[in-house]
């Protein structure tokens, strides 16, 4: 009976032989620098030493959690990522969500195209140009901000880059900016599929646009917002490391330091006097948090609107 | 009867005058966010083509003022942007190649619903998307496979984006029928054969797709480079407009100190400038692009 089934499963397999071939390479490329890697973690277990390698070096358990978990730092940075984090997600996901639907439900097809093609241009501008941009715009001397603040009151206005509190609202405003238009083009894609018959229908009942657009075509595309926000908040604990450290210098660096920042500071920037393993461990806790997170997330979605990622 | 019309009749005359506040508003909201996206790009625009002089006296404000390209021509007098520009071609030309052909010998294979252990395949690919080794373990593992410092930390690691899999398996299996398969089959056609054959000719719409969204990748990648990478001569072009844009390096690299003092009066339509030369070659394929990225987007958002 058994051997009956492995001989099957050898069939296929065999059958099969040139479509495993074609994975080969994909197969390889995933081991080597995504798994790896992954293995690679236990040096935050360890006191990794580059003369005694990976292998060599002592264990420690789990000292680099506690002595992260003890620094002064820690708390900061969790908070720091996390207000960034949420304080984008506020600021982002619902911008393209209303203007997919105030978009869709106009009716001038060349307005329309026009708009579109006007909000989708920031989109392709690298990480480095949007903040080369937002930095020599609104320098507070030089810039277009500098320059009408002085217009105005008749002295330089207050450096913006150099402001804690200034950071966070540069660094979600100019991904608003960059981002909603192309943000909104799931969003209407999901409406163009709305089935017109409940517009009329709705129509014949006295529905307004806007109660068509409550009643109508929100709850059309629900399964598309429910996927979106499981995606985002499953990302809340991982604000990408590049545009914070474009942005970043010794001034705003109480609300500008956020994880993986400070993971690149204390592991890969301060050569010589780098703690490598300890760098790992502040990355893996942060990894784990993502993990959970995204899990956890799905799960409750599952069970509460039956969409889910997986 | 009479009365049941004439009441249907005022509710739309009311509703009436009500969507026509509500499109008036959407309207200038719509209108409204456009210009708040555009303006800043116009101003940039502008201000590279302005004078030195026009610029930091705060002349210009929507068109270019004192028409010049000295900024242009200090850009072209930069040396490193040479350098940046040849190798982000590079990178973005053969690792585009590299990326679409990936992507599209695994997608091809998940694509098929009978193959055996296809489920596991995927979890482990989509795994990756979940959870990673971070930044220090993919550091020694470069430093052990000596790319450091080389073009293949460019080009090989993380060659394949699995979300980008997904989308050309979803492609795939939305797209070309199983019945071709199976005739295919019958005729004698094998796996391989039937991938040249036939599942590529008939994805091209998801090779543009994947080939400009990799390409856009390249040219604006910034991370691996500054991580990786610390020979000059290696560097893209992000590289160079960091120093330039955000830590204002502009003179390090010049000897001449009469280009030097030239450098820092016009620092500001420089920069400006730099903007401009080191985005056009993604704008020059803005129309095309635009179409088929949607498409991408709206494959992608096919659950499967």
């Amino acid at each position: 009976m058994k051997t009956e089934k492995l001989q099957k499963i050898r069939q296929r397999i065999w059958r099969d032989r040139r479509l495993y071939m074609f994975l080969l390479l994909p197969l390889l490329n995933l081991i080597i620098f995504d798994y790896i890697p992954m293995g690679g973690l236990i040096i935050a277990f360890k006191d990794y030493s580059a003369r005694k390698g990976i292998w060599g070096s002592p264990w420690v358990g789990l000292d680099n959690f506690i002595k992260f978990f003890n620094s002064y730092e820690c708390w900061r940075l969790i908070r720091n990522t996390l207000v960034l984090s949420v304080y984008t997600i506020v600021a982002t996901f619902p911008i393209p969500i209303i203007f997919a639907l105030m978009i869709n439900s106009i009716r001038n097809e060349r307005f329309k195209k026009l708009t579109q093609t006007i909000v989708n241009l920031p989109h392709f501008i690298s990480t480095t140009v949007l903040v080369g941009i937002l930095m020599n715009v609104l320098n507070s001397r030089s810039g277009f901000y500098g320059i009408l603040g002085e217009l105005i009151t008749g002295e330089y206005p207050p450096d913006l880059f150099g402001s804690p509190q200034a950071f966070r609202h540069l660094y979600v405003w100019s991904g608003v900016w960059q981002g909603f238009g192309w943000g909104s083009i799931i969003y209407t894609a999901a409406l163009s599929s709305v089935d017109p018959e409940l517009h009329e229908a709705a129509q014949i009942d006295g529905a307004s646009r806007l109660q068509r657009i409550i009643h109508v075509d929100l709850p059309c595309i629900a399964p598309t917002i429910i996927i979106r926000l499981i995606m985002r908040l499953g990302d809340v604990m991982s604000v990408g490391f590049e545009k914070v450290y474009l942005m970043q210098n010794s001034l705003n660096l109480e609300a500008s330091r956020i994880i993986s920042t400070y993971v690149y500071s204390v592991g890969l920037a301060s050569s010589g006097h780098s703690d490598l393993s300890y760098a790992t461990a502040i990355g893996m806790f942060n990894s784990v948090i993502n993990l959970i997170l995204i899990v956890s997330v799905n799960k409750i979605a599952r069970r509460v609107s039956e969409t889910s990622l997986w | 009867m009479s009365k049941l019309s004439t009441m249907k009749s005022k509710k739309r005359v009311r509703t009436g005058t009500n969507d026509k506040i509500f499109y008036t508003i959407c309207y200038v909201i719509i209108a409204l966010l456009s210009i708040a996206v555009l303006y800043p790009i116009i101003y940039v625009v502008s201000a590279s083509m302005s004078s030195a002089n026009a610029l930091t006296a705060g002349k210009v404000w929507f068109l270019p003022v004192d028409f010049s390209l000295e900024g242009y021509k200090a850009v072209l007098k930069y040396k490193n942007i040479y350098i940046g520009y040849r190798n982000t071609i590079f990178y973005t030309v053969v690792g585009t190649l590299i990326n679409v052909s990936m992507t599209m010998i695994c997608a091809y294979p998940m694509s098929r619903k009978n193959l055996f252990a296809r489920g596991p395949i995927m979890f482990l690919f989509s795994f990756t998307m979940l959870f990673g080794g971070g930044m220090v373990p993919n550091y020694l593992l470069m430093k052990k496979l000596h790319f450091i410092n080389t073009i293949w930390v460019m080009l090989i690691p993380g060659c394949m984006s699995v979300y980008n899999m997904i989308v050309a398996r979803t492609f795939i299996q939305t797209n070309i029928p199983g019945e071709l398969l199976e005739s295919a089959q019958l005729d004698g056609c094998n796996d391989t054969v039937y991938f040249f054959k036939m599942v590529l000719p008939l994805s091209k719409a998801i090779l543009a797709v994947l080939t400009l969204w990799y390409a856009v990748g390249h040219w604006n990648s910034y991370f691996k480079a500054f991580i990786y990478l610390t020979d000059k001569n290696l560097y893209p072009l992000q590289i160079f407009l960091r120093d330039i844009l955000i830590s204002s390096q502009i003179s390090a690299d010049l000897n001449d100190p009469e280009i030097a003092e030239q450098l820092r009066t016009i620092q500001m339509t420089l920069k400006y400038a730099m903007i401009i030369v080191s985005t056009v070659p993604l704008y020059v394929f803005y129309p095309f692009a635009q179409k088929y990225f949607a498409k991408g987007v709206m494959v992608g958002s096919v659950k499967g």
